[in-house]
């Protein structure tokens, strides 16, 4: 009896789960466990409990949400990157009959870790927090359309990270790469944890995103300044909304599928297994129809990234704006044109694959587009090589080999040969590293004085600089040339000793990137120290062009004390040229959102459905859903969820900003 | 307010002195139709696995042994009515009659529930004749399909009576008129679904 009993309330959860038998991972494990409790000690040690939960974590302000966002993406980077590294290592001294330090299992689980993290719980946290930060700052608005929900979508992102992070201590993580195809991924040939933490944290996460990507849209179609007419919003917003637009387009495929995966693997129905009519390739199918899009989605928000600081750092209005409104329009579009040159190798036939390897050939026209705006604005500009503009130069060099090597794999019968080679994984890290994080560490520049109040210290800014761009064409470099002698991807061990040179250059590169995130770290604690000599009151420290420039750092939480209004793209450029005076006087209450707990309680009773379905402990699963419901419910019935900062605060809050902007101007 | 901005002549104006009032829930039916459209494209992925698994019968039963379109034609007579009572209920709240739109309302809970009923009677006979979801490709995407919109139709009902009784407690105020109108559009979204699957599983199952 009591066997079935633990059975019940354990599911297949036992001690032998627990990866004891693993070194590493319980070496990993004790790190973390004692990094946490300092962590959690300090909190307490400082009484920060109470700050965290009022001011943070139940937070509405959608600038608020934006940091954490940022915080997730760089916690997750470290996991992540710890796998990658782990890899580099592996793979460098895997020869000669060595099995390197890593076993089968646990090396299969990493690249798959590695590969979801980075995409899901790194890329997306980061380009989604800058979204939420930047988007309402730039169209003079108050906050998001929904506030409560931005927070939900927030705390279910968290939870889907947290389930990832769980996989690692408790059970096991998919071994089956990031896209996990079945029938691998089927209950017969994985019928471990693995791929339910895969499917169940995505679902959660997958709430979150599609949810925060109607709220910006949202956000941008309706809560524009007056005189903001759409082709005089700013380019990073232009290419928030399209990315936005991607995200509700995309993400419901990718919840469906990995249902009837999920239904597969639990309930026994044949979507993709190899009999009673199944068909895997129609997984394969669905889930790049929500993965081609996906990789726009990461990339898009960076475009407008460097639209700005290009724009910004050579004094200039941006070269063809229009152009690259539509290059972005265009590139939405296309990028659900596209899906199937993932899979060339399937064998469609020929017109399938010429028809897709063409549709990819004509996205580089949009995209080529754009980096010639870029070197347009800044021709005869006068440019100033702050941080933000040297990530966005070596951008535009790095990004452009990536473009390249792209079209090259479009063409079918090339990507006969390198299909599932070490040359597409190099192909897609030099887009993803040299477009989407060189763009995120040139945001983080660019916007960091504006969320603080001080700028990031740029001398460690530029050792993280030089050592990610030197480990990244370290690190990737060889592997294009390791994928056209054709090795594959995935590989743990290898034979041929003359390989072994370029793995280990790569492992090198790996090591410099190191080097890269420990200097960015560095650079945030020196920053916090120094923050008095790198403060800035002026709200606007780089002379820039858009809204967000107009208000002080950090912003206010209700942003702007008067709705400002637009007459020209570069709106705070115009106002300045036009000798704006900020108004001092006649401040009126303002109607804001009030903070809920809400959101970080049901992305609690996700976590907890999760869990249980993940381990079969179906009383968990069934009473989280109910209490799920039941919240969602309950929370429907507070009518009273907005607030009005009285005129009086406003007051105080702006003229505090004047004080400090005429003790600014007494010294200068 | 563009045009204020630009008047001829006049000092530029660069920001509202009177604040103009935000209405309350102004982003709300937009931001009710995208997400309709994000659940539109989960329905249409799972029309795209019945559209290629829907002939895998795995020498397993087909439409024609499994589908009796005489209960089906019940069945979707049972949820058009509905929407036809749910459109009284949104009148009758446009005049502010409280009792009347609750009471369109129960109307169109009772005939949400009659579908759901013959839903389940014909899954449970299918079961029982051994056409399980395990037994075919062409199952598996049948109950799904067919399940994901039932499911969305008992959501609906949950939904529908938590509203039932917000307006019973706060009465017809704008919050619960919005509320009322998000709910009529997922529920005529949930017909016009409703109106794909009887013609692209049953209607079009019957001729394969």
């Amino acid at each position: 009896m009591p066997e079935t009993l633990t059975k019940f309330i354990f599911g297949r959860l036992t001690l032998e789960s627990l990866p004891l038998h693993e070194p590493i991972v319980v070496g990993t494990f004790v790190v973390v466990a004692l990094g946490g409790l300092a962590l959690l000690g300090a909190v307490t040690y400082f009484k920060l409990w109470g700050y965290l939960w009022r001011e943070w974590f139940t937070s509405v302000d959608h600038k608020k949400i934006g940091i954490m966002y940022m915080v997730l993406g760089l916690v997750m980077l470290l996991r992540g990157f710890s796998d990658a590294i782990m890899m580099r290592l592996q793979q460098a001294i895997a020869f000669n009959g060595s099995e390197g330090y890593l076993n089968a299992h646990h090396y299969d689980q990493i690249f798959t870790a590695h590969g979801v993290i980075m995409i899901f719980f790194v890329a997306m946290p980061f380009v989604t927090g800058l979204m939420n930060f930047v988007v309402p700052l730039q169209i003079g608005a108050r906050d998001v359309s929904f506030p409560f929900l931005n927070n939900f979508s927030f705390w279910m992102t968290v939870g889907g990270a947290i389930l990832v992070m769980a996989s690692l201590f408790v059970g096991e993580f998919a071994r089956t790469g990031w896209l996990a195809y079945p029938p691998l991924s089927g209950i017969n040939y994985s019928p471990d944890v693995g791929v339910d933490y895969y499917i169940w944290a995505l679902q959660v996460a997958g709430v979150g995103t599609t949810l925060s990507g109607i709220n910006l849209i949202c956000t941008i179609i309706k809560m524009r300044a007056p005189g903001m007419t759409m082709m005089r919003m700013p380019v990073f917003t232009w290419t928030s909304l399209c990315t936005n637009v991607l995200i509700v387009a995309s993400f419901p495929v990718l919840t469906a599928v990995l249902t009837l995966l999920a239904l597969d693997r639990y309930v026994g129905t044949n979507f993709f297994t190899n009999d009673f009519g199944g068909n895997p390739m129609m997984y394969v199918n669905l889930i790049w129809i929500w993965g081609h899009p996906e990789v726009y989605i990461l990339i898009l928000p960076l475009f407008g990234v460097f639209s700005e600081v290009t724009s910004t750092f050579s004094g200039k209005r941006l070269f063809g704006y229009t152009s690259m409104v539509y290059a972005t329009v265009v590139i939405t579009i296309l990028s659900y044109l596209v899906w199937l040159h993932h899979f060339f190798t399937m064998g469609s036939g020929a017109s399938v694959n010429s028809f897709f390897g063409i549709t990819t050939m004509i996205i580089s026209i949009p995209t080529g587009a754009k980096i010639f705006n870029w070197l347009f604005t800044m021709y005869r500009g006068r440019i100033r090589f702050e941080l933000p503009m040297m990530w966005t130069v070596a951008f535009m060099l790095t990004f452009v080999v990536g473009g390249m090597t792209g079209v090259l794999l479009a063409v079918p019968p090339a990507d006969f040969v390198l299909h599932n080679s070490l040359f597409l994984i190099a192909h897609f890290h030099n887009v993803i590293i040299g477009g989407v994080l060189f763009g995120l560490f040139a945001a983080i520049a660019y916007w960091w004085p504006k969320a603080f109040g001080f700028k990031l210290d740029p001398f460690w800014g530029k050792v993280s600089f030089w050592c990610w761009v030197l480990g990244f064409w370290f690190a990737f470099m060889p592997l294009y040339i390791l994928g056209l002698m054709g090795v594959t991807r995935r590989m743990r061990v290898f034979d041929d000793p003359s390989l072994q040179i370029w793995f280990v250059i790569a492992a090198f590169g790996a090591v410099l990137i190191a080097g890269g995130i420990a200097a960015f770290l560095v650079q945030i604690f020196v920053s916090i120290r120094k923050r008095a000599e790198l403060v800035d009151v002026t709200g606007d420290p780089w002379d820039g062009r858009t809204l967000e420039w107009s208000t002080s750092s950090p912003p206010p939480a209700y942003n702007f004390a008067f709705t400002p209004v637009i007459r020209d793209n570069d709106a705070w450029f115009d106002m300045k040229r036009a000798g704006y005076r900020r108004p001092l006087t006649g401040f009126k209450p303002i109607h804001m959102p009030k903070n809920t707990g809400t959101g970080v309680i049901l992305a609690a009773f996700s976590v907890a459905l999760g869990f249980g379905l993940i381990w079969y402990m179906w009383w968990l699963a069934a009473l989280s859903f109910v209490c799920l419901i039941a919240t969602a419910i309950g929370h429907t019935f507070n009518y009273h969820r907005d607030f009005d900062i009285p005129a009086a605060e406003v007051t105080q809050t702006e003229e505090a900003r004047t004080t400090l902007l005429a003790a600014q101007e007494a010294r200068a | 307010m563009a045009s204020t901005a630009i008047a001829a002549g006049a000092e530029p104006v660069f920001h509202l002195e009177e604040e103009h009032a935000h209405a309350e829930g102004g982003s709300t039916m937009l931001g009710f139709w995208l997400y309709l459209m994000s659940d539109c494209l989960i329905f249409a992925m799972l029309f795209a696995a019945f559209g290629v698994l829907g002939g895998n019968y795995a020498a397993g039963p087909a439409p024609k042994d499994l589908f009796d379109l005489g209960l089906v034609a019940v069945n979707t007579t049972m949820l058009l009515l509905s929407s036809i009572t749910y459109g009284f209920a949104m009148l009758t709240m446009d005049k502010g009659r409280v009792g009347a739109t609750q009471a369109w309302l129960g109307v169109t809970m009772l005939f949400g529930l009659a579908f759901l009923s013959i839903e389940l009677y014909e899954f449970a006979h299918m079961i029982h004749e051994g056409a399980t979801p395990q037994r075919s490709a062409f199952l598996s995407s049948f109950f799904t399909l067919v399940g994901t919109h039932g499911l969305h139709v008992t959501f609906g009902i949950v939904w529908m009576v938590t509203l039932m009784v917000q307006v019973a407690r706060y009465g017809l105020i704008e919050a619960n008129r919005r509320r009322l109108m998000c709910l009529s559009m997922f529920w005529h979204f949930l017909d016009v679904v409703w109106i794909g699957v009887f013609t692209f599983v049953y209607l079009m199952g019957m001729l394969r």
